[in-house]
């Protein structure tokens, strides 16, 4: 019963994603590439949720995939997605084996903070190195970051108006794949071990597998997908700026990933697609008390609804269809 | 020598005030288990309702020495009042949940706190200098100082020694030493857990608000310097050992000292010289100077 749902679910969400360059307004359009974009650096907050870890520092990633774009097009003349999303997410992953080697010995709060250390280090790095480039390329202009400029598709430049369009679904097919990917992995042992991490860890050394293996393999994972997120976030917003690899950035992804729910491969989907109107409207109404929103949000899912939107969906949805059954059976 | 003074002078100032809000942080993790992130916001709080009571009570033309007290009497209000309300309110319900819970949740009380904190007073700078001015100067070396930071040093020292003696020497340290131990003897025995873990989570409130109250008249508050408080002291803690005393009075010297080092010869670099020190301390002991290896349980 419950397998034949989830399908359906799926194909029927897929068709809703699918039309939605045709039905949207521009501004919505923009919105809802920018969540898929940031969906993929969740997913990848979420695979540590999910074993019981928090990272204050994937934004770190992030900012390595947006800078590959920007630094990208400023010193190789590089702007083929197909060609700066792959690169985003190896550079992605190499920068988190070399930070990997020292995370996955940590866990929990050290973790957390370690996490949160490096990241500042490279917002450090970064904004050093923006005034450094300030000051030797951009003498003249009034510009204040790098520039991602207009993608390419494998070498073909899509006129202006349609430029959205593809990047909507130049970004969707990455999310799909993405999705794919994370099924597969948490569906393979390693996956398994990690889940299995959150309740007891020396068992899973007892049964022969290494945890620091595991959390390793994890958190390069979780780098190409950071790093693939952010070219496209790069590509969407068009603008990189230091601020991708602040605290603030890696907050927002821990706490979409506990709004949509964490436990599930779609949540973070929905919480991405969430947050991105939720902070919309508001800037919109409230723009001062912005992060007090997101606290209050935040303590409110911790405290009484821990598995997020994703688990309100499906109560509901186990509520609906046992009301079918009784009908069928009456 | 001159600029080795300046250094070390820096440092030692820095590091008392560090000191102060570390020693709040490792407390509560100590005691609770928690890694409070909020515990820089409670720190902005503090200096902010010091600034804001020294500004008022000289408003009123009251004598300026006053200011002292008001600086006293922020840092109670901020630690009465947030201490109590976050363990009793929020905390409470997450004893004995996964660590990453616990963060998640005092991270999203660091952020209501960081905007209430603009919503009350604003986001433009406030200034009260008359506690440091007050005190006059003397000179080391030809360079200047104010009494007030010789005021910071005495104060954190006192204050940390009150603090061991409070932990050691008292009915309520061994108390409290008997519940980090074992929660459930300790309440098996007759002590109020509950009872403990208010007091030493306001009292971790208390010190982080101290700590912001006492740093208010030597820089001028702006909405943002809670996280680097929180960053900043879990690189102590860390570096110390977490939940040990001695840990983040030696853990504090060393990032005020790295820090005075790096503002003065590197300032590009101030903040990754402390996280590259956290890091290197880490991987060679991972419990920290002080800390103790805590033994896995099945």
């Amino acid at each position: 019963m419950e397998r034949k749902r989830l399908p359906v679910a799926a194909v029927v969400a897929g068709l809703v994603l699918l039309a939605v360059p045709l039905v949207l307004p521009e501004w919505m359009k923009f919105i809802v590439t920018l969540a898929l974009a940031k969906f993929l650096a969740v997913l990848a907050v979420a695979l540590f949720l999910r074993a019981g870890m928090v990272t204050f520092g994937h934004a770190m990633f992030y900012a390595v995939g947006a800078y590959t774009v920007g630094f990208g097009a400023k010193w190789f003349g590089l702007r083929d997605i197909v060609l700066l999303v792959p690169l985003g997410a190896v550079l992605g992953a190499v920068v988190a084996a070399l930070v990997g080697l020292v995370m996955a010995r940590y866990r929990e709060v050290f973790f957390a903070m370690l996490n949160l250390a490096f990241s500042m280090m490279l917002y450090g790095v970064l904004l050093k190195l923006y005034w450094l480039l300030l000051k030797l390329y951009w003498l003249t202009g009034g510009t204040d970051g790098l520039s991602a400029g207009a993608p390419t598709f494998l070498g073909y430049a899509p006129p202006r108006e349609y430029l959205r369009d593809f990047l909507y679904y130049a970004t969707l097919l990455v999310a799909g794949l993405a999705i794919y990917g994370v099924y597969r992995f948490l569906a393979s042992p390693l996956g398994y071990y990690l889940k299995a991490r959150a309740d007891n860890e020396i068992r899973i050394e007892y049964s022969g597998e290494s945890v620091r293996h595991v959390i390793y393999v994890t958190y390069v994972l979780s780098g190409a997908l950071a790093g693939a997120s952010g070219v496209l976030a790069a590509f969407t917003v068009g603008h990189i700026v230091p601020e991708y690899a602040f605290w603030i950035q890696s907050g927002d992804f821990v706490f979409v990933a506990l709004l949509g729910g964490f436990e599930s491969v779609p949540g973070p989907l929905v919480g991405a697609i969430a947050f991105e109107f939720i902070r919309t409207y508001a800037s919109k109404y409230f723009p001062n008390e912005w992060q007090m929103t997101l606290g209050i949000i935040m303590l409110a899912i911790i405290l009484f609804r821990p598995g997020g939107l994703w688990a309100i969906y499906e109560e509901l949805a186990a509520r609906f269809g046992r009301r079918e059954r009784e009908a069928e059976r009456a | 020598m001159r600029l080795l003074t300046i250094i070390l002078m820096d440092g030692t100032v820095f590091a008392a005030v560090l000191f102060l809000i570390s020693v709040g942080l490792t407390l509560v993790f100590g005691v609770l288990r928690i890694l409070n992130v909020s515990h820089g916001g409670i720190y902005a709080f503090g200096a902010y309702m010091a600034t804001y009571l020294a500004i008022k009570i000289l408003g009123a033309g009251a004598s300026p020495y006053l200011t002292y007290l008001m600086l006293l009497a922020g840092a109670i209000i901020i630690g009465m009042v947030t201490g109590p309300i976050i363990e009793r309110v929020f905390l409470r319900r997450i004893y004995g949940s996964d660590q990453h819970i616990t963060l998640l949740l005092t991270f999203s009380i660091f952020l209501i706190l960081d905007d209430l904190l603009k919503l009350i007073w604003g986001t433009k700078p406030m200034f009260v200098s008359q506690p440091y001015t007050l005190l006059g100067e003397f000179s080391i070396a030809g360079i200047p100082y104010s009494w007030y930071q010789v005021v910071l040093i005495v104060v954190s020292i006192v204050f940390g020694g009150a603090l061991v003696w409070a932990v050691r020497g008292t009915r309520f340290g061994k108390i409290v030493v008997s519940v980090i131990n074992d929660r459930e003897i300790s309440q098996a025995i007759g002590i109020n857990v509950n009872r403990i873990y208010t007091v030493s989570f306001t009292l971790g409130a208390f010190c982080a608000a101290l700590g912001g109250a006492l740093i208010a008249p030597t820089i001028s508050v702006t909405p943002g310097f809670a996280l680097d408080a929180t960053v900043l002291a879990f690189a102590v803690i860390a570096i110390g050992g977490m939940g040990s005393l001695e840990g983040a009075a030696l853990g504090a010297l060393i990032v005020g000292l790295l820090r005075a080092l790096a503002v003065h010869l590197l300032p590009e670099a101030d903040l990754v010289v402390i996280y590259l020190a956290m890091i290197l301390v880490l991987v060679v002991r991972p419990e920290g100077l002080f800390g103790q290896v805590e033994l896995r349980r099945i």
